[in-house]
Protein backbone atom coordinates (compact mmCIF):
# COMPACT_ATOMS: atom_id res chain seq x y z
CA UNK A 1 0.00 0.00 0.00
CA UNK A 2 1.29 3.60 -1.08
CA UNK A 3 1.62 5.76 2.39
CA UNK A 4 2.00 9.14 1.29
CA UNK A 5 3.44 10.23 4.35
CA UNK A 6 6.37 7.96 3.58
CA UNK A 7 7.09 10.00 0.32
CA UNK A 8 8.29 13.42 -0.53
CA UNK A 9 11.23 13.86 1.46
CA UNK A 10 15.20 14.73 0.47
CA UNK A 11 16.36 12.38 -1.71
CA UNK A 12 19.92 12.91 -0.82
CA UNK A 13 19.91 14.56 2.84
CA UNK A 14 23.07 16.17 3.50
CA UNK A 15 23.48 18.03 -0.09
CA UNK A 16 19.32 18.68 -0.65
CA UNK A 17 19.50 20.25 2.98
CA UNK A 18 22.88 22.34 2.28
CA UNK A 19 21.33 24.07 -1.13
CA UNK A 20 17.74 24.59 1.60
CA UNK A 21 19.59 25.52 3.95
CA UNK A 22 21.84 28.19 2.21
CA UNK A 23 19.11 29.50 0.43
CA UNK A 24 17.03 29.83 3.26
CA UNK A 25 19.89 31.53 5.27
CA UNK A 26 20.33 34.59 2.14
CA UNK A 27 16.47 35.40 2.55
CA UNK A 28 16.80 35.50 6.55
CA UNK A 29 20.67 37.45 6.15
CA UNK A 30 18.52 39.64 2.68
CA UNK A 31 14.94 40.88 3.71
CA UNK A 32 12.85 40.79 1.09
CA UNK A 33 15.34 38.59 -1.74
CA UNK A 34 12.77 35.44 -2.94
CA UNK A 35 14.85 32.50 -3.47
CA UNK A 36 13.61 29.50 -4.80
CA UNK A 37 14.19 25.68 -3.15
CA UNK A 38 13.52 22.58 -4.52
CA UNK A 39 13.57 19.05 -2.49
CA UNK A 40 10.83 18.32 -1.26
CA UNK A 41 7.05 16.89 -2.37
CA UNK A 42 4.75 17.78 0.67
CA UNK A 43 1.23 16.65 0.66
CA UNK A 44 -1.11 18.46 -1.15
CA UNK A 45 -2.29 21.89 0.17
CA UNK A 46 1.12 22.46 1.35
CA UNK A 47 3.82 24.48 -0.57
CA UNK A 48 7.21 23.45 -1.96
CA UNK A 49 8.86 25.78 0.01
CA UNK A 50 7.24 25.28 3.21
CA UNK A 51 7.63 21.59 3.05
CA UNK A 52 11.40 22.21 2.03
CA UNK A 53 11.69 24.65 5.29
CA UNK A 54 10.47 22.40 7.65
CA UNK A 55 12.55 19.78 6.39
CA UNK A 56 15.84 21.34 6.39
CA UNK A 57 15.14 22.89 9.94
CA UNK A 58 12.80 20.60 11.88
CA UNK A 59 13.62 17.87 13.79
CA UNK A 60 12.98 16.15 17.57
CA UNK A 61 13.93 19.12 19.12
CA UNK A 62 11.89 21.79 17.45
CA UNK A 63 7.73 21.88 18.71
CA UNK A 64 5.37 22.85 15.59
CA UNK A 65 2.50 24.11 15.69
CA UNK A 66 0.05 23.47 12.70
CA UNK A 67 -2.62 26.65 11.90
CA UNK A 68 -6.07 24.86 11.54
CA UNK A 69 -5.78 24.97 7.57
CA UNK A 70 -2.86 22.76 7.91
CA UNK A 71 -3.87 20.55 11.11
CA UNK A 72 -4.51 17.84 8.69
CA UNK A 73 -3.90 14.25 9.25
CA UNK A 74 -1.61 13.87 6.44
CA UNK A 75 0.26 16.48 7.43
CA UNK A 76 1.24 15.28 10.34
CA UNK A 77 1.88 12.14 9.11
CA UNK A 78 4.09 13.34 6.66
CA UNK A 79 6.22 15.93 9.31
CA UNK A 80 6.02 13.40 11.95
CA UNK A 81 7.70 10.84 9.37
CA UNK A 82 10.24 13.39 8.21
CA UNK A 83 11.25 15.61 10.73
CA UNK A 84 10.00 13.75 13.97
CA UNK A 85 9.04 17.16 15.37
CA UNK A 86 6.08 17.07 17.79
CA UNK A 87 2.81 19.30 17.95
CA UNK A 88 2.38 22.09 19.78
CA UNK A 89 0.29 24.75 21.12
CA UNK A 90 1.54 28.31 19.95
CA UNK A 91 2.69 29.31 23.56
CA UNK A 92 5.12 26.50 23.42
CA UNK A 93 6.17 26.55 19.09
CA UNK A 94 9.98 26.64 17.88
CA UNK A 95 8.12 26.67 14.06
CA UNK A 96 4.68 27.51 12.92
CA UNK A 97 2.85 26.82 10.00
CA UNK A 98 0.28 28.78 8.52
CA UNK A 99 -1.82 31.25 6.56
CA UNK A 100 -1.47 34.71 7.80
CA UNK A 101 -5.08 35.11 9.13
CA UNK A 102 -4.97 31.45 10.76
CA UNK A 103 -2.06 32.05 12.77
CA UNK A 104 -2.58 33.65 16.25
CA UNK A 105 0.17 35.97 16.83
CA UNK A 106 0.17 37.04 20.40
CA UNK A 107 0.50 33.31 21.39
CA UNK A 108 3.94 32.79 19.91
CA UNK A 109 7.21 32.84 22.22
CA UNK A 110 9.16 36.03 21.57
CA UNK A 111 12.14 35.48 23.54
CA UNK A 112 12.77 37.17 26.32
CA UNK A 113 15.09 40.11 26.93
CA UNK A 114 17.94 37.86 28.07
CA UNK A 115 17.60 35.36 25.81
CA UNK A 116 16.03 36.93 22.61
CA UNK A 117 17.25 34.04 20.35
CA UNK A 118 14.25 31.96 22.35
CA UNK A 119 11.56 33.04 19.51
CA UNK A 120 9.23 31.17 17.42
CA UNK A 121 9.87 31.27 13.37
CA UNK A 122 6.59 31.50 11.55
CA UNK A 123 6.16 29.81 8.28
CA UNK A 124 4.08 31.73 6.68
CA UNK A 125 1.93 30.43 3.23
CA UNK A 126 1.24 33.31 1.18
CA UNK A 127 -0.94 33.41 -2.21
CA UNK A 128 1.38 35.69 -3.85
CA UNK A 129 4.83 36.49 -3.24
CA UNK A 130 6.20 39.48 -5.03
CA UNK A 131 9.38 42.62 -4.66
CA UNK A 132 6.99 45.20 -4.30
CA UNK A 133 4.63 46.56 -1.97
CA UNK A 134 5.66 47.49 2.11
CA UNK A 135 9.54 48.88 1.68
CA UNK A 136 12.17 47.28 4.31
CA UNK A 137 14.86 48.68 5.57
CA UNK A 138 17.13 47.92 8.37
CA UNK A 139 19.97 45.12 8.59
CA UNK A 140 20.54 42.98 5.18
CA UNK A 141 18.88 45.67 3.01
CA UNK A 142 21.35 47.89 0.90
CA UNK A 143 18.85 51.31 0.74
CA UNK A 144 15.59 50.08 0.44
CA UNK A 145 13.64 46.57 -0.43
CA UNK A 146 10.20 45.91 -1.21
CA UNK A 147 8.22 42.84 -0.44
CA UNK A 148 4.30 41.87 -0.78
CA UNK A 149 3.67 41.84 3.08
CA UNK A 150 -0.26 40.83 4.97
CA UNK A 151 0.11 42.96 7.51
CA UNK A 152 2.02 46.05 7.99
CA UNK A 153 0.63 46.94 11.34
CA UNK A 154 1.47 43.68 12.81
CA UNK A 155 4.94 43.75 11.72
CA UNK A 156 5.35 46.69 12.67
CA UNK A 157 4.68 46.00 15.92
CA UNK A 158 6.41 42.88 15.86
CA UNK A 159 9.72 44.99 14.71
CA UNK A 160 9.43 47.31 17.97
CA UNK A 161 9.76 44.60 20.08
CA UNK A 162 13.74 44.32 18.99
CA UNK A 163 15.73 42.35 20.17
CA UNK A 164 12.64 40.12 20.71
CA UNK A 165 9.84 39.46 18.71
CA UNK A 166 9.28 37.03 15.71
CA UNK A 167 10.84 35.85 12.93
CA UNK A 168 9.03 35.20 9.51
CA UNK A 169 9.60 33.31 6.31
CA UNK A 170 6.95 33.79 3.76
CA UNK A 171 6.49 30.69 1.08
CA UNK A 172 4.47 30.68 -2.19
CA UNK A 173 5.34 27.46 -4.49
CA UNK A 174 8.80 27.00 -4.50
CA UNK A 175 9.58 30.47 -3.69
CA UNK A 176 10.49 31.96 -0.23
CA UNK A 177 11.32 35.40 1.13
CA UNK A 178 12.11 35.72 5.17
CA UNK A 179 11.62 38.88 7.09
CA UNK A 180 13.72 39.15 10.76
CA UNK A 181 12.29 41.24 13.26
CA UNK A 182 15.32 43.62 12.99
CA UNK A 183 13.70 44.68 9.50
CA UNK A 184 11.85 48.22 9.71
CA UNK A 185 8.58 48.00 7.55
CA UNK A 186 6.99 50.84 6.48
CA UNK B 1 42.67 -3.91 2.56
CA UNK B 2 42.39 -2.38 5.47
CA UNK B 3 40.99 1.81 5.81
CA UNK B 4 44.19 3.13 6.01
CA UNK B 5 45.28 1.50 3.17
CA UNK B 6 42.36 2.85 1.00
CA UNK B 7 42.83 6.30 2.01
CA UNK B 8 46.82 6.39 1.62
CA UNK B 9 46.30 4.69 -2.18
CA UNK B 10 43.29 7.02 -2.85
CA UNK B 11 44.25 10.35 -0.93
CA UNK B 12 42.24 12.78 -3.31
CA UNK B 13 38.95 10.93 -3.05
CA UNK B 14 36.57 12.04 -0.92
CA UNK B 15 36.03 10.33 2.88
CA UNK B 16 32.89 8.64 1.72
CA UNK B 17 32.53 7.10 5.59
CA UNK B 18 31.83 10.63 7.04
CA UNK B 19 28.32 12.63 6.67
CA UNK B 20 28.53 15.39 4.23
CA UNK B 21 31.17 18.07 5.88
CA UNK B 22 31.76 16.44 8.30
CA UNK B 23 28.97 16.85 11.10
CA UNK B 24 26.00 14.62 11.49
CA UNK B 25 22.20 16.28 9.46
CA UNK B 26 20.63 16.79 13.46
CA UNK B 27 23.76 18.57 14.45
CA UNK B 28 23.97 20.64 11.38
CA UNK B 29 20.26 21.59 11.54
CA UNK B 30 20.90 23.11 15.16
CA UNK B 31 23.61 24.86 14.01
CA UNK B 32 21.53 26.45 11.29
CA UNK B 33 18.69 27.30 13.57
CA UNK B 34 21.36 29.25 15.53
CA UNK B 35 22.61 30.58 12.26
CA UNK B 36 19.06 32.56 11.56
CA UNK B 37 18.30 33.64 15.09
CA UNK B 38 21.51 35.49 14.79
CA UNK B 39 21.04 36.84 11.46
CA UNK B 40 17.69 38.17 12.46
CA UNK B 41 19.60 39.62 16.06
CA UNK B 42 22.60 40.95 14.89
CA UNK B 43 25.12 41.61 17.11
CA UNK B 44 23.63 38.82 19.45
CA UNK B 45 25.25 36.13 20.86
CA UNK B 46 23.09 33.08 19.76
CA UNK B 47 24.09 29.84 22.43
CA UNK B 48 24.57 26.84 20.23
CA UNK B 49 25.58 23.06 21.73
CA UNK B 50 28.90 22.94 19.97
CA UNK B 51 30.13 20.02 19.48
CA UNK B 52 33.66 18.18 19.57
CA UNK B 53 35.78 18.41 16.33
CA UNK B 54 38.92 16.95 15.43
CA UNK B 55 41.32 19.88 15.96
CA UNK B 56 41.71 21.47 19.83
CA UNK B 57 39.96 24.28 20.64
CA UNK B 58 41.48 27.49 19.72
CA UNK B 59 42.45 25.79 16.25
CA UNK B 60 38.95 27.12 14.60
CA UNK B 61 36.09 24.24 15.92
CA UNK B 62 33.68 27.52 16.16
CA UNK B 63 34.00 28.47 12.17
CA UNK B 64 34.85 25.02 11.07
CA UNK B 65 30.82 24.02 13.05
CA UNK B 66 29.23 27.19 10.97
CA UNK B 67 31.50 26.62 7.59
CA UNK B 68 30.40 22.90 7.81
CA UNK B 69 27.00 23.79 8.48
CA UNK B 70 26.78 26.50 5.66
CA UNK B 71 28.68 24.90 2.69
CA UNK B 72 27.20 23.21 -0.35
CA UNK B 73 28.74 20.83 -2.74
CA UNK B 74 29.44 23.68 -5.26
CA UNK B 75 30.95 26.32 -2.95
CA UNK B 76 34.68 26.86 -3.27
CA UNK B 77 36.27 27.31 0.24
CA UNK B 78 39.21 29.52 1.21
CA UNK B 79 40.98 29.06 4.62
CA UNK B 80 43.03 32.04 5.54
CA UNK B 81 44.48 32.16 9.17
CA UNK B 82 45.69 35.98 9.80
CA UNK B 83 45.51 36.88 5.93
CA UNK B 84 48.31 33.79 4.81
CA UNK B 85 46.23 30.84 2.86
CA UNK B 86 49.27 28.61 3.30
CA UNK B 87 49.71 28.45 7.68
CA UNK B 88 49.53 25.45 9.00
CA UNK B 89 45.59 25.89 10.84
CA UNK B 90 44.52 27.14 7.12
CA UNK B 91 45.69 24.38 5.32
CA UNK B 92 44.30 21.39 7.70
CA UNK B 93 41.05 23.35 7.80
CA UNK B 94 40.93 23.57 3.93
CA UNK B 95 42.08 20.10 3.61
CA UNK B 96 39.69 18.68 6.36
CA UNK B 97 36.56 19.91 4.31
CA UNK B 98 38.21 19.21 0.88
CA UNK B 99 38.26 15.49 2.25
CA UNK B 100 34.74 15.19 4.38
CA UNK B 101 32.86 17.69 1.86
CA UNK B 102 34.78 17.43 -1.32
CA UNK B 103 34.63 21.13 -1.98
CA UNK B 104 36.60 23.10 -4.09
CA UNK B 105 39.56 24.84 -2.69
CA UNK B 106 40.75 28.27 -3.66
CA UNK B 107 43.40 30.90 -2.22
CA UNK B 108 41.97 33.41 -4.69
CA UNK B 109 39.95 35.97 -2.55
CA UNK B 110 37.39 36.40 -6.09
CA UNK B 111 37.17 33.21 -6.28
CA UNK B 112 35.80 32.00 -2.86
CA UNK B 113 31.89 31.93 -1.96
CA UNK B 114 32.99 31.42 1.60
CA UNK B 115 35.83 32.24 3.21
CA UNK B 116 36.84 31.04 6.98
CA UNK B 117 38.88 33.68 8.43
CA UNK B 118 41.13 33.42 11.74
CA UNK B 119 41.82 37.10 12.91
CA UNK B 120 41.72 38.93 9.34
CA UNK B 121 39.35 40.54 6.55
CA UNK B 122 40.49 39.91 3.29
CA UNK B 123 41.93 43.40 1.70
CA UNK B 124 39.98 42.66 -1.40
CA UNK B 125 36.33 43.93 -1.05
CA UNK B 126 33.95 40.87 -0.94
CA UNK B 127 30.38 40.81 -3.08
CA UNK B 128 27.07 39.74 -2.11
CA UNK B 129 27.34 36.05 -3.06
CA UNK B 130 30.50 35.56 -0.50
CA UNK B 131 29.89 34.20 3.30
CA UNK B 132 32.80 35.56 5.34
CA UNK B 133 33.23 32.90 8.43
CA UNK B 134 35.22 34.26 11.95
CA UNK B 135 36.80 31.66 13.95
CA UNK B 136 36.14 33.52 17.38
CA UNK B 137 37.92 32.75 20.58
CA UNK B 138 36.07 34.84 23.20
CA UNK B 139 32.81 36.06 21.59
CA UNK B 140 32.22 38.19 24.70
CA UNK B 141 33.13 41.68 24.49
CA UNK B 142 32.63 42.61 28.44
CA UNK B 143 34.25 39.12 29.57
CA UNK B 144 37.52 40.86 30.56
CA UNK B 145 36.28 43.44 32.69
CA UNK B 146 33.36 41.16 33.74
CA UNK B 147 33.89 37.38 34.33
CA UNK B 148 30.45 36.98 35.25
CA UNK B 149 28.12 34.99 32.11
CA UNK B 150 25.30 36.16 34.11
CA UNK B 151 26.47 39.75 34.32
CA UNK B 152 27.13 40.30 31.16
CA UNK B 153 23.94 38.82 30.07
CA UNK B 154 22.31 41.24 32.16
CA UNK B 155 24.62 44.42 30.89
CA UNK B 156 23.43 43.39 27.20
CA UNK B 157 20.07 42.67 27.91
CA UNK B 158 20.09 47.02 29.90
CA UNK B 159 22.56 48.20 26.97
CA UNK B 160 24.48 48.72 29.85
CA UNK B 161 27.29 49.19 28.51
CA UNK B 162 28.90 52.05 30.34
CA UNK B 163 32.06 49.43 31.60
CA UNK B 164 33.85 49.44 27.72
CA UNK B 165 33.92 53.52 27.56
CA UNK B 166 35.73 53.34 30.89
CA UNK B 167 37.87 51.08 29.65
CA UNK B 168 38.37 52.95 26.57
CA UNK B 169 38.59 55.95 28.57
CA UNK B 170 41.21 54.32 30.87
CA UNK B 171 43.36 53.82 27.60
CA UNK B 172 43.59 57.63 26.89
CA UNK B 173 44.13 58.27 30.45
CA UNK B 174 46.91 56.12 30.12
CA UNK B 175 48.32 56.05 26.96
CA UNK B 176 47.17 59.25 25.95
CA UNK B 177 45.55 57.16 22.88
CA UNK B 178 42.78 54.39 22.95
CA UNK B 179 45.57 51.79 22.52
CA UNK B 180 43.22 48.64 21.98
CA UNK B 181 44.27 47.75 18.65
CA UNK B 182 42.50 44.13 17.91
CA UNK B 183 39.09 42.76 18.71
CA UNK B 184 38.29 46.62 18.81
CA UNK B 185 34.90 46.53 20.63
CA UNK B 186 31.76 47.53 17.76
CA UNK B 187 28.19 48.59 18.24
CA UNK B 188 25.83 47.04 16.05
CA UNK B 189 22.48 48.68 14.42
CA UNK B 190 22.90 51.00 17.28
CA UNK B 191 21.88 48.39 20.08
CA UNK B 192 24.50 45.26 20.90
CA UNK B 193 28.22 46.01 21.34
CA UNK B 194 29.93 43.13 19.73
CA UNK B 195 33.25 41.71 19.98
CA UNK B 196 34.47 41.73 15.94
CA UNK B 197 37.19 38.86 16.92
CA UNK B 198 40.74 39.62 17.21
CA UNK B 199 40.93 41.56 13.93
CA UNK B 200 42.92 44.42 13.43
CA UNK B 201 41.28 47.54 14.19
CA UNK B 202 42.31 48.22 10.69
CA UNK B 203 39.80 46.00 9.74
CA UNK B 204 37.03 47.53 11.60
CA UNK B 205 35.27 49.73 8.77
CA UNK B 206 35.51 46.88 6.62
CA UNK B 207 32.96 45.03 9.03
CA UNK B 208 30.50 47.40 6.97
CA UNK B 209 29.93 45.09 3.81
CA UNK B 210 27.95 43.21 1.00
CA UNK B 211 28.96 39.48 2.16
CA UNK B 212 26.94 37.74 4.98
CA UNK B 213 29.72 37.54 8.38
CA UNK B 214 29.26 34.50 10.77
CA UNK B 215 31.14 34.54 13.67
CA UNK B 216 31.44 30.92 15.48
CA UNK B 217 33.07 30.31 18.76
CA UNK B 218 33.07 26.70 19.43
CA UNK B 219 34.66 26.12 23.30
CA UNK B 220 32.42 29.88 24.30
CA UNK B 221 29.71 28.00 22.35
CA UNK B 222 28.47 31.10 20.57
CA UNK B 223 27.64 32.39 17.08
CA UNK B 224 26.43 35.84 15.88
CA UNK B 225 26.31 37.18 12.90
CA UNK B 226 26.52 40.64 10.67
CA UNK B 227 24.06 40.39 7.56
CA UNK B 228 25.09 42.45 4.90
CA UNK B 229 25.07 46.28 4.76
CA UNK B 230 24.91 46.23 9.09
CA UNK B 231 25.36 49.19 10.66
CA UNK B 232 28.87 48.78 12.63
CA UNK B 233 30.43 52.16 14.94
CA UNK B 234 33.19 51.42 16.50
CA UNK B 235 33.34 52.59 19.85
CA UNK B 236 34.79 55.85 20.18
CA UNK B 237 34.74 59.29 21.99
CA UNK B 238 34.10 62.58 20.14
CA UNK B 239 37.53 64.44 20.72
CA UNK B 240 39.46 61.04 20.62
CA UNK B 241 38.06 59.58 17.34
CA UNK B 242 38.25 56.29 16.31
CA UNK B 243 41.40 55.65 14.23
CA UNK B 244 42.17 52.73 11.81
CA UNK B 245 45.42 52.26 11.98
CA UNK B 246 48.60 50.10 10.77
CA UNK B 247 52.08 50.23 10.01
CA UNK B 248 53.53 53.61 8.39
CA UNK B 249 54.77 51.84 5.38
CA UNK B 250 54.31 50.05 2.27
CA UNK B 251 54.66 47.33 1.70
CA UNK B 252 58.42 45.79 1.08
CA UNK B 253 57.29 43.11 -1.14
CA UNK B 254 54.37 44.87 -3.55
CA UNK B 255 54.34 48.41 -2.64
CA UNK B 256 51.13 48.43 -1.75
CA UNK B 257 50.27 51.47 0.81
CA UNK B 258 46.87 50.62 1.56
CA UNK B 259 47.05 46.63 3.29
CA UNK B 260 47.50 45.78 6.59
CA UNK B 261 51.23 44.71 7.17
CA UNK B 262 53.02 42.14 9.53
CA UNK B 263 56.35 43.16 10.50
CA UNK B 264 58.90 40.55 9.58
CA UNK B 265 62.20 40.81 11.59
CA UNK B 266 64.44 39.24 8.80
CA UNK B 267 68.16 38.91 10.78
CA UNK B 268 69.70 39.28 13.96
CA UNK B 269 70.90 42.92 13.50
CA UNK B 270 67.02 44.50 13.57
CA UNK B 271 66.49 44.17 9.98
CA UNK B 272 63.13 44.30 9.49
CA UNK B 273 60.51 43.81 6.37
CA UNK B 274 56.97 45.33 5.82
CA UNK B 275 55.00 42.67 3.78
CA UNK B 276 51.48 42.28 3.15
CA UNK B 277 49.08 40.09 6.10
CA UNK B 278 46.92 39.36 2.81
CA UNK B 279 49.04 36.69 0.85
CA UNK B 280 46.89 36.86 -1.91
CA UNK B 281 46.11 40.65 -2.21
CA UNK B 282 50.55 40.57 -2.03
CA UNK B 283 50.92 38.03 -4.45
CA UNK B 284 47.86 38.97 -6.99
CA UNK B 285 49.74 42.35 -7.05
CA UNK B 286 52.98 40.92 -7.55
CA UNK B 287 51.77 38.86 -10.32
CA UNK B 288 51.14 41.71 -12.08
CA UNK B 289 54.05 43.79 -11.62
CA UNK B 290 54.25 46.02 -8.20
CA UNK B 291 57.59 46.15 -6.69
CA UNK B 292 58.06 47.10 -3.40
CA UNK B 293 61.42 48.16 -2.02
CA UNK B 294 62.85 44.70 -0.04
CA UNK B 295 61.53 42.71 -3.14
CA UNK B 296 64.27 40.55 -3.92
CA UNK B 297 65.94 41.11 -7.46
CA UNK B 298 65.81 36.97 -7.71
CA UNK B 299 61.64 36.55 -7.23
CA UNK B 300 61.34 38.64 -10.38
CA UNK B 301 63.93 36.35 -12.52
CA UNK B 302 61.54 33.65 -11.36
CA UNK B 303 58.08 35.10 -11.79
Amino acid sequence: MQRPSLTGGFRDAPKDAAFAFRAVMNTMAKPGEINSVTGAEPPAGLSIAAGVVLLTLCDPETPVYLAPRFDLLEVRDWITFHTGAPFVAASAAHFALGTWGELPLGDFPVGSAAYPDRSATLIVEVDDLRSEGATLSGPGIKDSAALSLPDRAAIQQNAALFPRGLDFIFTCGDRLAALPRSTKVS
Amino acid sequence: MTQIEQDKNAPDTVMSDYNFAYLDEQTKRMIRRAILKSLAIPGYQVPFASREMPMPYGWGTGGVQVSAAVLTPDDTLKVIDQGADDTTNAVSIRRFFEKTAGVAVTEATAEASIIQTRHRIPEAELREDQVLVYQVPIPEPLRFLEPSEVETRKMHELEEYGLMHVKLYEDIAQHGAIATAYAYPVKVEGRYVMDPSPIPKFDNPKLEMAAIQLFGAGREQRIYALPPHTQVVSLDFEDYPFEASKADHPCGLCGAEDSYLDELIVDDEGGRLFMCSDTDYCAARQAVGHRGSDASPTLEGVA
